[in-house]
Parts: C-alpha cells; sequence; structure tokens
C-alpha cells in the first residue's frame, strides 16, 4: 500500500545499520572495495574521504541507486535488499542531497507532501501536513513555515525543508551528503543542534564533510575511505585534525601554512564602487569598493550567492561593470577586455574551472598555452612551435606538480586537483601583479589543496596583490591578511585577519552588522 | 572503437538497400555488382569516382573547420554555386590570358566567391545570433536564383539567344580554364590534386597554426577561449568564410573541370551541385571531422554514387532508389554516430559516479557528433 498521509512517527526512533564487504566496480575502477561500515542507533556517525574515494558509491548503494556487485547490508540484524529509493525510504532510510530536491514554486507543505498519497483520496488536504512539520519543526529545532513558497527561502531553511520532509517520511537513518557546505557559520550550529537533537531522539545519522573541525565537532565515530577501501574507524574523541588528515592522503598533511610576514607595497588592484547584473539581469553587485596592495591577500568571505562570483568576474574583465572603476597597477582597466587585462599582470583562477579555465578536450599542453600560444617563442608567423611549447610544458608541469600520464593527455582526464594545479601554472608563470583566485580549493584534494595554499602564499610573498573569493572560512583564515564580508552585493565590513574569528565573519555573512560602537 | 562505428553504418545502409532492391524486383548481388564495377571496375571508373569525390572532399574539409568552431554550415551548396559564378565571370572576362595565370586566377575567384557567402551568415552569428543553420539554408535559395538569373539574362552564351533556343548556359569558358587531364582517355584532371592538398593544408591550418587553435578553442570552449583573449565572434566569422571558401573552390572546380567547359543551370542547386554541398558533410562526418579522414571518407561516397548510376542502368530501378540508398547512409552514419556519443557519454557519466571529478566535464562545445575525440596533433596521419 502507498503511504498514507500524515506521518505518524513509525517504528520508533532509530535503527542498526551494517554494510559489510561491499563492492562496486566500474569500468575501470573499483569504487569500493569490500567496504564495512555501520551506523548505531542514536549516533552521528562521519564518513570522510578524499573526491573519488567511493563515499558517493557507497551512500547510493545505501540508498538503492546503486546495487552494490558483493556485499551484505543489514538493519537491525535483517539482511535486506534495497534496490530502489522506494525500498530505502521503507526501510527508513533518508537521504539530503547536496543538491536539493525541491520544486520552487510550491510551499514548504506542498514539497513535503509531494509524491505521497493524500489520505482523503483524491482531495488534497495540506492542514494535517502543516501541523506535523510544525510538530517537526519544534522538536527539532527547525524554524521553517510550511505555507511559504521554497524560492523565497534561504538555502538554510531550503536545507530544513529537506530534513523535515526525510523526517516526515519516518526517515529514522539520515545520511546527509555535505550539508554545511552552503551554510553560514551560525546555520551550521542551528544544523549541529539539529542533528544533536535527532541524534538524542536515537536517529541515525550519517555526516559526510571534509571540514575537520566541523567533522571532530559533530561526530561519535568517523569512518575513512581511501581509494575506494576502508582505511579505519575511529572514535571522534581519540581523533585529530592532523590524524584524520593523513588517514585521507595516506601521508603527512601540513594543513596550516605558516605565513610569512611580508612588507606590503603599493596598491596593484583597486576596485571604485563597481556595480554589476547577475545572470538573471539583477543587480548582483552593489556599490563594492576595495584595495589590494602588493604582498597582501584579501579575501572576500560570503555564502555563496552575495556577489562574489561576479565582482571577480568584473575584475577579470568577463563580466561589464554597471558602475564604478576597476585599476590594475594604476591603470584604469574598467572597459579593457581580459587579454589587455592581462598584459597589465592580471591573472584569474576562475571558480568555473572547467567552463572559464580550461578546455576539457584540449591537451594539457594547449590548455598551459591558452593565453600564450600566438606569442613568440610559441608561434612563429603563425605556426606553432611544438618543440617550444612542449619544453615550455615540461617545466610548468615539473613546477607546479601537475600529475598527468602526458602532455598530450586530454585536460578533462585529469583529476580535479591536477587540473586546477595546471591552471595555476598557467596563471601563475608569469608572476602576476594581481591575482583573483575565486574558490581556488573547491572539490579539490587535501594534498592538492596543501599546495595550492603554498603557491598562493609564496606568490605573497613575491609580492603580487591576491583577491581570493573563497566559502570556505577555515581557508580565509588560513591565508588572508584583510577579509571583507559580502552580503547582497556589498561589503558588510573589512576587517584585519588578527581581529578576524569566526562568530564576527559569520554574523556579517548573515548581514548583521556590528552591532558595538 | 571510433572507426568502426561508420563502417557498419555504411554495412547496415547496404542491408536496408539490398531489402529495398528485393522489394523492387531486382536482384541485390547483381545490384552490387554493378556498383563495384561502376566504381572501381577500370581507370574510367577510377577517374570518375576519384571526380565525384572532388567537391565532396573539398566541401568535406570546408565543413569540418566550421565544425571545429562549433559553427554548422549548410550552406555549401550555395557557397558552391557563388564560387562558381565568380570563377566563371573571371574567365570570362579575362578570355585571352594565359592558362598559367588565368587557371589559378580563376580558382581563386571562386574561394572569393565561396568566401563571401560563408562570411555573410558567419558575421551574421557573431554579431547579430542569427542562426546560422537557417541563415545559410537561406543563402543557397538567393544563390540558385542568382545563378538562375544570371545564366538566363547577363551571362548567357550570345549563341543561345540567337539561336533563340535560350538554354541557360554560358558560352564555352576560354580553354585556358580547362583543368589539365592527369590520365590519358580518363577524366581524372588536376581537381583531384588540387582537393587533396587543400585537405593536407587544412589539417595543417587547424593542428599546427595559432589561428587553427583558435578556432578549435573556441569550437570546444567559447567561455575559456574569450578568457584567454581570443576573439570568439571574429573567430566564428573567420571559421564560416574559409568554410565558404573552400566550397567555393569546389564549385570552380566543377566548372573548369566539366566535359562542357561551361557552367550550366537546369533551374535547381542540385542541377549544377550534384547535392556536393549536402553529401560533403556527410564525408566529414563519415571522416570524424578530421580533414585527412574526409580523403577517403568522400572517395567512398563518390564511389557509391558513381556505383550508384551504374546499378540504376543494369538494373533499371527508378533512380529515386539510388537518392535513397544515398540518405540511408547519411541516417545510419548521423546515428552511429549518436551512438558512439551515448556511449562515451555513459563511460563519463559513470566516472562521475563514482566521484571522480576529473570526467566530470559538460563543455558547451561538445557538438560534433563524430568529433567526440578531436585528434591530437601526433595522431593525423594515422586517421582513415
Amino acid at each position: 500500500m502507498a503511504e498514507t498521509l500524515p506521518g505518524t512517527g513509525g517504528r520508533g526512533h532509530g535503527l542498526d545499520l551494517a554494510m559489510r564487504g561491499i563492492v562496486k566496480r566500474f569500468p575501470g575502477v573499483l569504487a569500493n572495495d569490500h567496504v564495512d561500515f555501520d551506523v548505531r542507533r542514536g549516533e552521528i556517525h562521519t564518513l570522510l574521504g578524499e573526491n573519488g574515494a567511493g563515499k558517493s558509491t557507497l551512500m547510493k548503494i545505501l540508498y538503492g541507486l546503486y546495487r552494490p556487485d558483493a556485499g551484505e547490508i543489514r538493519i537491525d540484524g535483517e539482511p535486506v535488499q534495497i534496490d530502489s529509493p522506494r525500498r530505502a525510504i521503507e526501510l527508513g532510510i533518508g537521504m539530503i542531497h547536496q543538491h536539493f530536491m525541491l520544486v520552487p514554486t510550491l510551499t514548504v507543505a506542498e514539497n513535503v507532501a509531494l509524491g505521497l498519497a493524500s489520505p482523503k483520496g483524491p482531495l488534497l488536504d495540506l492542514a494535517p501536513v502543516a501541523r506535523r512539520i510544525e510538530e517537526l519543526s519544534e522538536a527539532y529545532g527547525l524554524r521553517v513555515d510550511p505555507g511559504a513558497m521554497v524560492w523565497q527561502l534561504s538555502v538554510g531553511e531550503q536545507q530544513r525543508v529537506e530534513i523535515i520532509k526525510a523526517l516526515y517520511r519516518d526517515a529514522e537513518l539520515l545520511a546527509l551528503d555535505e550539508p554545511t557546505a552552503v551554510l553560514t557559520p551560525q546555520e551550521v550550529e542551528d544544523l549541529f543542534v539539529t542533528l544533536r537533537a535527532m541524534a538524542a531522539e536515537g536517529h541515525s545519522l550519517i555526516f559526510i564533510s571534509h571540514k575537520l573541525h566541523e567533522v571532530l565537532d559533530i561526530s561519535d565515530r568517523i569512518t575513512v575511505l581511501r581509494n575506494g577501501r576502508l582505511v579505519g574507524t575511529v572514535s571522534s574523541a581519540d581523533a585529530t585534525k592532523a590524524g584524520l588528515a593523513r588517514m585521507m592522503v595516506g601521508r603527512e598533511v601540513v594543513l596550516e601554512q605558516v605565513r610569512a610576514p611580508v612588507e606590503v607595497g603599493p596598491p596593484r588592484l583597486e576596485i571604485f564602487d563597481v556595480r554589476a547584473r547577475g545572470d538573471r539581469g539583477t543587480e548582483a553587485v552593489r556599490g563594492v569598493s576595495l584595495q589590494v596592495r602588493a604582498g597582501e591577500i584579501l579575501a572576500i568571505a560570503g555564502v555563496s550567492g552575495n556577489g562574489q562570483r561576479e565582482l571577480a568576474e568584473v575584475v577579470a574583465g568577463l563580466r561589464e561593470a554597471t558602475g564604478g572603476r576597476v585599476l590594475i597597477d594604476g591603470s584604469d582597466v574598467t572597459g579593457a577586455d581580459p587579454g589587455q587585462r592581462r598584459a597589465l599582470g592580471l591573472a584569474y583562477i576562475p571558480e568555473e574551472r572547467m567552463r572559464d579555465g580550461a578546455i576539457g578536450q584540449f591537451t594539457v599542453a594547449e590548455n598551459l598555452m591558452l593565453h600564450d600560444f600566438d606569442r613568440p617563442p610559441f608561434a612563429r608567423h603563425g605556426f606553432l612551435d611544438f618543440a617550444e611549447i612542449e619544453r615550455h610544458c615540461r617545466r610548468l608541469v615539473a613546477d607546479f606538480d601537475v600529475k598527468t600520464p602526458s602532455l598530450d593527455t586530454t585536460m578533462k582526464s585529469l583529476s580535479g586537483g591536477n587540473i586546477q594545479k595546471a591552471i595555476l601554472a598557467r596563471e601563475l608563470s608569469a608572476n602576476p601583479k594581481v591575482l583573483v583566485a575565486s574558490q581556488p580549493t573547491r572539490g579539490v584534494d587535501i594534498g592538492a589543496t596543501e599546495y595550492i595554499h603554498r603557491r598562493l602564499l609564496d606568490q605573497r610573498a613575491r609580492g603580487t596583490a591576491t583577491l581570493l573569493i573563497s566559502e570556505d572560512l577555515d581557508e580565509i583564515l588560513a591565508l588572508a591578511d584583510r577579509i571583507a564580508v559580502m552580503y547582497e552585493g556589498e561589503v558588510m565590513d573589512v576587517v584585519d585577519r588578527a581581529d578576524a574569528d569566526v562568530g564576527r565573519l559569520g554574523l556579517l555573512m548573515a548581514g548583521v552588522r556590528d552591532s558595538g560602537t | 572503437m571510433g572507426t568502426l562505428f561508420p563502417v557498419a553504418a555504411v554495412l547496415a545502409a547496404l542491408v536496408v538497400g539490398a531489402v529495398m532492391l528485393l522489394l523492387l524486383g531486382a536482384s541485390p548481388g547483381e545490384g552490387f555488382a554493378a556498383m563495384i564495377d561502376g566504381a572501381f571496375g577500370g581507370p574510367r571508373e577510377l577517374a570518375d569516382t576519384v571526380n565525384k569525390a572532388v567537391p565532396l572532399l573539398l566541401v568535406g574539409v570546408g565543413i569540418t573547420i566550421a565544425f571545429r568552431a562549433n559553427v554548422i554550415n549548410i550552406g555549401g551548396e550555395g557557397q558552391i554555386v557563388l564560387g562558381a559564378l565568380t570563377a566563371t565571370a573571371l574567365a570570362l572576362a579575362l578570355p585571352d590570358w594565359p592558362a598559367v595565370v588565368l587557371l589559378p586566377l580563376g580558382l581563386a575567384a571562386g574561394l572569393v566567391g565561396g568566401a563571401v557567402w560563408g562570411a555573410v551568415p558567419g558575421a551574421l552569428k557573431a554579431y547579430f545570433g542569427v542562426n546560422e543553420i537557417l541563415s545559410t539554408i537561406m543563402l543557397n535559395i538567393v544563390a540558385v536564383q542568382g545563378m538562375n538569373y544570371l545564366l538566363r539574362g547577363p551571362m548567357i552564351d550570345p549563341a543561345e539567344i540567337e539561336s533563340g533556343s535560350r538554354i541557360p548556359q554560358t558560352m564555352r569558358l576560354p580553354p585556358a580554364t580547362d583543368l589539365p587531364v592527369l590520365v590519358p582517355d580518363t577524366r581524372l584532371n588536376l581537381g583531384a590534386v588540387i582537393a587533396v592538398v587543400a585537405a593536407v593544408v587544412v589539417y595543417v591550418f587547424l593542428w599546427r597554426t595559432t589561428y587553427g587553435y583558435r578556432i578549435r578553442a573556441v569550437g570546444l570552449n567559447p567561455f575559456a577561449s574569450r578568457y584567454a583573449g581570443i576573439d570568439v565572434k571574429r573567430s566564428t566569422v573567420v571559421a564560416l568564410t574559409l568554410s565558404g571558401a573552400l566550397c567555393g573552390l569546389a564549385g570552380a572546380i566543377l566548372v573548369f573541370g566539366s566535359e562542357s567547359h561551361r557552367m550550366v543551370t537546369d533551374g535547381s542547386t542540385t542541377g549544377f551541385t550534384g547535392s556536393a554541398g549536402f553529401n560533403g558533410i556527410v564525408a566529414a562526418l563519415f571522416g570524424g571531422l578530421h580533414p585527412i579522414g574526409t580523403i577517403p571518407a568522400s572517395f567512398l561516397f563518390g564511389a557509391l554514387l558513381v556505383g550508384a548510376n551504374r546499378l540504376q542502368r543494369v538494373t533499371q530501378v527508378p533512380s529515386a532508389l539510388v537518392i535513397a540508398l544515398n540518405g540511408l547512409v547519411v541516417v545510419f552514419v548521423v546515428s552511429s554516430a549518436i551512438w558512439k556519443r551515448r556511449l562515451e557519454q555513459r563511460a563519463q557519466l559513470e566516472a562521475v559516479q563514482t566521484g571522480d571529478q576529473a570526467a566530470q566535464t559538460s563543455l558547451p562545445g561538445d557538438v560534433a557528433p563524430a568529433a567526440a575525440d578531436p585528434p591530437g596533433r601526433d595522431s593525423g596521419t594515422d586517421d582513415g
């Protein structure tokens, strides 16, 4: 029989999950190689690993999206076959995906009820749904208005709707895929309160993240995967950041780079009252003024979608400024194209690296030459000089530690970290005066992140003025000299690294200005 | 895997063709034997096949340039006609010039005529966002009507007016423009050499010059190209202009290499071009959108067309069957490209689902059906 409205709370909270010897093969890849993973009633268990470690595959098997090639899943000791998401839901498994599965033009209650049979047959009665949503909100601190349209909600609120949706369907085990990636620090705290309340009720929770301090904060136990294999399961109380990083990468990792003091020089990048429209035509950047000096890293913090990307594109020359001026090394480049800006010493590491930063079907060498292919010594009289190009690219690949089978390998077949290193090699090889780095380590593994951070600090020591745009506060705090917080297209405040703390930045990111004097 | 798909497509088309022959009461064995004999039976047949392949090859490599820039040029027909008209007009205007000057000049005139007919849709697309598929098709119609007007009026052979027969054709072009015959007793002429050289030149252009690099970069990813300082709009115009130029050259060779040594119209585009402007697209797709791969592909299609004439004569099947057979090959080739792409997408999807970000790309430039794996600069010569 179809499930009925409203949810009743099911069999009582919590379940014990045990996945044993899970194997999943894809052509050429062993995505899960005899992985054991278990979650107890009332436990928050983190699944930790780099991209490609096999976390997603394991979760998709749990949710019935993939069938394992070998292995067994037991729930409360009983072996189960999970052959579809529907079956997973019946078993009490819920999943919060990184990209929300909500219909923006429907209300919260409509979204929650979507796909479930109504108790009144063909007639839709949302009143009991709304009542139940309010109960769940109350019980777990999930503040949300059942009558609100989803498109009006913030990202954090949408996430709460997703959690309510799962709870409404009587999920007793809930897996959350990188739930904190899109949240402000305060929203993360709120989420953690909710998760702890759910665990206290007996719910079993799987938490996926790569932010180690969050993992240590919220988890009871942590399971680390690497290259599809189980590295180990540790109790959070016994774990350290360095230890977890070592388990993930398989070697020692320097998590915090040393930021040596650097003498700050003259302003290299000046932004005066810049305005710009977003992709939808609404004003995304509303009068931003910033100055970055030689040898300085100015970071822009903010929740995604508050105008940071548009600002970076205006500076790079990829988006038209509707107002204001941009100066690179004293020259007004407001109307200049990207090539002219680069000639003045600008380099850019774009947020969407496969769209703006690289050509996937081009070879590594062709990508490394993207800016210089028509300049001597790489081209003479319109013909490419392959010997010269190869010599140059070999040096870049070696200098920037790009791991590629050959220079003729297509860019898209490299890993995210190596693609980013190749872009970094191209952009930094000219020793730029100004560097705009947009989300330079997003989706990049820890090893490459460590390397990229080191390179950015090297560049700072060499006198580059860097505008760093990141949603990762840890990254910002590790690299920046000053931090500007953007909210709804405006700079809320610019604070020195020394005066910055997560709490204050978080408030600014949420649009709350300092109330003190 | 890459070359297996087109071959399978041709085989599939032949199987369906055989069924059609059976339905028409003809023997497929006899039919196909006639085709093979007609296309490869002797030096004359071979020469005819090559001559048929020449415009396909020139159009094909032209189309390849456009496709590599992510522009779809369906205007080969019109560009051929324009090239033929300009070449003819030049030859008629300078009847007394020596062959060493007039022949290259006439071919160059063909290049220019086609180039203009390519540049127009190129500029319309780049600067006004006009869909190039529509504009090139429209320009085909403009070209053929222009040809009909010119050959019935200003460019008509005066003898046709005197005799009152008024056949829409020019007078015989100066013999200086006749393409030299390469093998005696056949119709194999210099056009074949020009076409093969053009294919090699286009290969070198696309993979060894900065202009070719720009065009390929723009075709694969206009966003990254723009950030790299490449003028995306200009590259689009350049690609369509060159594409048109090669089609125009095909037009000039069609006239200079024709048996009557004059330009004739029957009122339709096909009457003059033999649909080379469309068949060349198929040859290009079949050749993996690679200039060198297009050489054997054009030869194959030339053989198919010439062989089909013999098939028609021997088995007395309607000529429509020949056209249908040709169409079948097109359908199968294009759908084999889609199959191939699907397989690749699936492989990519699986790689993505294992969490491997490396294979995670969704480039807007990935259009060219058979161009899913553009050959690198070192792998060009082993193609085909």
